[in-house]
């Protein structure tokens, strides 16, 4: 990272996205309450708050993972993508237009039982992607934007889940990142993770949010202070506090926050 | 620690271990009990039958001498009765377990469906002959053919397939399957590109577990009305004047190798017994083959895939 960026009050950058008065439930279970938060492009942004609180449930509504199982409500409020201010959320968006222009890399790497090219061309695919050579191209530059080129660019034919552990999460990075998307959502995904597998992907983040703009669940909060610009604290479904990472952790505005952040939490 | 505490400890365990011995034991007795069972039957058959194997038995058309008969008819009978049960019961059960699986809705009318799935899978089969008769060779006019076999004996293995599709699919991790979606995959390139692709070893198990079924059922079979004594072929499949003579096979008369024993059985002359032998040692052994070879495409096709 380069110096000037932490130095001084950059004005704040343009806006991403926006979760506006989000209400959800799981069935009768009313597991995000109001919630209110901005996504700044280029930028990563944490959610962070202790297990059950909602930070999954709020990064699959961006993606409408919801929408695959039966019982789940979006109740009102909305998700609005900038800049053509699309609301995520709206019965007359299609999911997979949502998720064609999301994308999402999970907990525990999900590589697909296919060769090592056929998962980060998947995405391509799917797109209508066909031409070998431009497929050969894609794959190639998201292998490499994914930090995973040198490791695996000799044997692109061998089975995805043959890599290691974090091998297999920057392969899930690859395939989110193939397709080019506005926005990719990380649900912890580190926390399968050793820690030098951790660090990479923590590395390869930050060199990421200068193409992308990258939203990140994490139960870690020495991560989401190392890596992220913004960072959101989440309790019992409510948005409890959302700032920039260093005022967050540093001089937090809610007590809530601060009890949670300095371990005096519950 | 001790001395005392280790004691207790150790008679505690040679306490526990008896109920292991004890059931190790049984599970020999019982396992043996049934292998023991097959494999005298299956000699008592093979030794009684085996001087009647030869080319002859399989090339020649039943007779009233019980050393001239041979099972042409009903082997031939049995493989395209076969084959009109998997172009019938295949894609309608794989068809059908996608689709509870990955695109019904989860309501009370699907509930009850798939109840009344696993229902029919236990329905006698002699039930689903009758129904057979009234359906396929009288209403739909398919007369006692090869055809209306087949679709008896498909709609038979129906509930096998389905379920084991589902059970096949079911056995796909949840994140597989969402992180299809989040590439943003529709339901049909899910199905496509994953499901069918990671559940064809257990569909596949479960086709054959059907069909190795259904090869050996006599009683639907008799019901619609086979013939016990054939001695003429159908013209051979896909043969005849397209488009419609290809398909004359199917509604040609026939019998199979279950009822061909059936017939010889109930002969009172002892060399029919053995020509009965003969013929159950050969239908054994082709379901036999069957599962094994459903045992070896599950281990081929799931050599990529391990969770
Ligand atoms: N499919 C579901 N059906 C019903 N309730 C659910 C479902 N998934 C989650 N919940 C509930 O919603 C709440 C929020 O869950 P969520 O998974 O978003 O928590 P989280 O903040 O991601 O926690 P963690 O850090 O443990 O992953 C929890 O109380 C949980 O029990
Ligand atoms: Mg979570």
């Amino acid at each position: 990272m380069s110096i000037e960026t932490e130095t001084t009050h950059v004005p704040a950058p343009a806006l991403k996205a926006e979760v506006k008065q989000l209400d959800f439930y799981y069935g009768d279970f009313h597991a995000l309450k109001k919630v209110e938060m901005p996504v700044y492009e280029r930028c990563i942004t944490s959610l962070i708050g202790p297990s059950g609180c909602g930070k999954s449930t709020l990064l699959r509504c961006f993606n409408r993972m919801h929408d695959l199982y039966p019982g789940n409500r979006y109740a009102g409020g909305g998700i609005i993508l900038h800049p053509d201010n699309t609301n995520l959320l709206s019965p007359d968006v299609d999911p997979i237009e949502v998720r064609m222009r999301l994308s999402m890399v999970f907990q525990k790497p999900n590589p697909f039982p296919k060769s090592i090219f056929e998962n980060v061309a998947y995405s391509l695919r799917v797109r209508g992607m066909k031409n070998k050579t431009e497929l050969e191209d894609r794959v190639q530059q998201a292998l490499k934007s994914a930090a995973l080129w040198n490791e695996v660019g000799s044997r692109l034919n061998e089975l995805g889940a043959n890599l290691s552990g974090g091998q297999q999460q920057r392969l899930c990075i690859a395939r989110a990142l193939a397709s080019d998307p506005e926005l990719i959502l990380f649900d912890e995904p580190t926390s399968a993770l050793d820690p030098i597998a951790t660090a990479s992907i923590e590395e390869l983040l930050m060199e990421l949010k200068d193409q992308v703009t990258i939203l990140i669940v994490t139960h870690n909060m020495q991560q989401a202070a190392r890596i992220s610009d913004y960072t959101a604290y989440m309790y019992l479904g409510e948005m409890v506090e959302f700032g920039e990472s260093e005022q967050l952790f540093i001089k937090p505005k809610v007590k809530a926050t601060e009890d949670y952040i300095t371990g005096r939490f519950g | 620690m001790d001395q005392a505490r280790v004691e207790q400890i150790r008679r505690l365990i040679v306490v526990a271990k008896r109920w292991d011995t004890f059931f190790v034991v049984l599970g020999i007795m019982s396992m043996m009990f049934g292998v023991l069972m097959f494999v005298t039957l299956f000699v008592d058959m093979g030794m009684k039958g085996f001087s009647r194997i030869d080319w002859e038995f399989f090339t020649s058309f039943p007779s009233r001498h019980a050393a001239k008969a041979g099972i042409l008819s009903a082997w031939v009978g049995t493989i395209l009765v076969m084959l009109v049960t998997a172009m019938a019961a295949i894609p309608v059960g794989v068809a059908a377990g996608v689709y509870l699986e990955e695109y019904a809705p989860k309501n009370w009318f699907t509930a009850i469906i798939e109840i009344n799935i696993s229902n029919l899978a236990g329905v006698p089969s002699i039930v689903y002959g009758l129904l057979a008769l009234g359906l396929f060779v009288y209403q739909f006019g398919f007369g006692q053919s090869i055809l209306s076999a087949g679709l008896t004996l498909a709609l038979l293995i129906l509930p096998v397939i389905i379920v084991a599709t589902r059970e096949a699919i079911r056995s796909i991790p949840q994140s597989i399957h969402e992180g299809s979606y989040a590439c943003g995959a529709t339901t049909w390139q899910t199905v496509r590109d994953h499901i069918l692709p990671y559940s064809s070893a257990g569909i596949l198990t479960g086709i054959i577990i059907g069909m190795a079924r259904a090869i050996g059922e006599t009683a639907p079979i008799i019901t619609i009305g086979a013939l016990t004594f054939i001695a003429f072929l159908p013209t051979a499949p896909f043969t005849g004047d397209p488009p419609a003579g290809m398909f004359d096979w199917i509604f040609a008369p026939f019998t199979v190798m279950p009822i061909q024993m059936f017939n010889w059985t109930s002969r009172p002359e002892a060399a029919f017994q053995l020509n009965a032998a003969a013929a159950g040692f050969i239908l054994v052994f082709m379901t036999l083959a069957m599962n094994g070879l459903a045992i070896y495409l599950r281990y081929r096709l799931r050599k990529n895939i391990n969770w």
